[in-house]
């Protein structure tokens, strides 16, 4: 353990540092409170920092000699999760003062573990994006190249683990936001099965799809996350009651055997050049390391955008119905009645990105409409989930890049939402499926970006999914690769 | 693409008829990029037409099975005062939200 490297350290050197005495859980905060006070005004990783209540927190750890997976670990929480106390926006102007009286279940969980949340990462508004460039409180900016994109909408965590301002964040996905900005940024991102972690406390955007997860330097730190999150909640009707595996105890190194398929026919077209010499390279690195490869069709893969992009806008317009000025959040001035004050407070508190969504989903659920969008994109999710089913009859995981590119320039697509939707080819069919999918690096463009490789696993299998990513690691070293 | 001279998916009105049915009061340059913006994605979704889905349910939720209702019994939860502490407009006198008048 070296303190100047501290920043760079896994949260399981970190963990095993506070519990050998050699440092203390409140040195290992303030260093970190120190280097986002540093670095935070050139990246906009963080929205809010919770200074006071980390210090707090870590005192209690280093006091109660705490043993917990996360001990004296920090940890960056996503601003669309609640945390009792601490300013919660969702990245949206609807929410900028918004103070929960409870914490999510995962972020009570973490707490419960050892770990000591730091802070509130940025993210797209609401999560409805791929760049953070919708947030209300501007983009994040990559650590690799403060021009670029962060990936969204867990662009502010994926920032906070790449910059070395947090060894492991949280993040949520819908249809790729954990994956996607850990694959631009270079770290390692796990969106779990649908109703393997709670979702009490998570601001909903489209609940058949959310789900949370953690994003981490290696495989074994998002395994350890995994273990604390994942499990029944009775707050979460959806969080299933399957017993979770010991994730990272999964991580034996050997994948002598495994079934590995890759949509060949995917990855024909609009894939960039650099994606695919680092997804070939991967693919031989498992193979050495006793992988079998074996190609696959997934034939209504090329619908999963469109499906997505009708259920998810669907699902939002009726869940972000709720932000009406009553209750919670920002109102507008200058309503004269009940309706004006609702019209004016969604115009004024939602930006560009969401009121597209929500103008979408309201159009594909409306009468005349509801049949061929909404309806048709349901029958059409059956069939993307069956080609999954029908895969996993001869391989065991799924592989793909996580991303047909790396990041592009702040800027480059805003003015464009469908180029924007189509990036999601390769992450939103594992939503629509509920399936587990890991984002782990694979390796550098000539300009030095990072590239993801997305591992997707059968329901409930992350552990073979955090094996993979752990024994690939092992030959590996674009996960120690850090930004200068 | 949607080439030159090709009508939207979209009309002004169509517009006009989503945003009030979602509580947006829009400006005519929100209008008017909508209408462009939205008919483009709704072009492009509309290839899922094209998959033949006759006989295929429809999934709503990919949970095999929902877990069992827990029991229902009396839990703690947000005091008045707490409930009232987000609340643009709240009256604490009377523990209730405050509105504009309704009609």
């Amino acid at each position: 353990m070296s303190r100047e490297r501290l920043p760079f350290h896994t949260a399981r050197e970190v963990r095993d540092a506070v519990l050998a005495r050699q440092i203390s859980a409140v040195e290992v905060c303030e260093a970190t409170l120190a280097r986002i006070a540093a670095q935070n005004t050139a990246l906009n990783a963080f929205l809010s920092v919770a200074a006071e209540r980390a210090i707090e927190r870590a005192r209690a750890i280093d006091r109660d000699k705490h043993t917990g997976p996360l001990a004296g670990v920090p940890i960056a929480v996503k601003d669309n999760i609640m945390t009792r106390g601490i300013t919660t926006t969702a990245a949206s102007k609807m929410l900028r003062t918004f103070v929960p009286p409870y914490d999510a279940t995962v972020v009570a969980r973490l707490e419960a573990s050892g770990a000591v949340v730091i802070g509130k990462t940025n993210c797209d508004e609401f999560a409805m994006g791929s760049t953070t460039e919708n947030s209300a409180f501007g983009p994040s900016r990559n650590p690799w190249n403060p021009d670029y994109i962060s990936g969204g909408s867990s662009g502010g965590s994926a920032v906070a683990v790449a910059a070395g301002l947090s060894p492991i964040a949280l993040g949520s996905d819908t249809g790729g936001s954990i994956r996607q900005p850990a694959s631009l940024c270079g770290i390692v991102g796990l969106k779990p099965t649908y109703g393997r972690v709670s979702r009490y406390g998570l601001i909903a955007f489209a609940s058949s799809l959310d789900q949370v997860g953690p994003m981490a330097r290696t495989a074994y730190d998002a395994a350890t996350a995994l273990s604390v999150l994942a499990g029944p909640d009775p707050l979460d009707a959806t969080a299933s009651q399957q017993p979770c595996a010991d994730y990272a105890g999964a991580l034996s190194g050997d994948i002598r055997g495994v079934r590995l398929g890759v949509p060949r026919r995917m990855l024909e077209q609009g894939v960039e050049p650099a994606v695919h010499g680092c997804f070939d390279g991967a693919l031989e690195i498992l193979r050495a390391r006793g992988a079998e490869l074996v190609d696959i069709d997934l034939p209504h893969a090329p619908f999963a955008i469109s499906t997505y992009y009708v259920i998810a806008t669907a699902e939002a317009s009726s869940n972000l119905a709720r932000y009406d000025g009553v209750r919670y959040g920002f109102r507008a001035e200058g309503g004269r009645n009940v309706r004006e004050m609702y019209e004016k407070t969604r115009s004024q508190g939602f930006g560009p990105e969401v009121k597209r969504r929500i103008m979408l989903g309201t159009y594909v659920l409306s009468a005349g409409y509801y049949d061929a969008y909404y309806l048709k994109a349901q029958q059409v999710r059956t069939l993307v989930r069956r080609d999954y089913d029908r895969a996993f009859e001869t391989v065991d995981a799924v592989v793909m890049p996580t991303s047909p590119t790396a990041a592009f320039r702040i800027g480059e697509k805003v003015e464009d939402p469908l180029s924007l939707y189509l990036t999601d080819v390769f992450t939103v069919s594992a939503n629509l499926a509920g399936l587990p999918a890991l984002s782990i690096p694979c390796g550098l463009t000539p300009d030095s970006l990072p590239i993801g490789l997305q591992l997707t696993g059968k329901p409930f299998d992350e552990a073979t999914l955090l094996r993979i990513g752990d024994s690939y690691e092992r030959d590996t070293n674009w996960w120690k690769a850090c930004p200068s | 693409m949607v080439a030159f001279g090709m009508p939207e998916r979209l009309t002004r009105a169509d517009v006009d008829r989503i945003a009030a049915l979602a509580r947006l009061e829009l400006s005519d340059a929100e209008k008017d990029l909508f209408v462009h913006q939205l008919s483009h994605v709704l072009e492009y979704a509309e290839q899922i037409q094209q998959i033949d889905t006759s006989g295929v349910p429809p999934t709503s939720q990919v949970l095999s099975h929902m877990p069992a209702d827990r029991d229902d019994e009396r839990r703690p939860g947000l005091t008045n005062a707490e409930a009232l502490a987000n609340a643009p407009d709240p009256s604490p006198q009377t523990g209730l939200f405050r509105v504009p008048r309704v009609l």
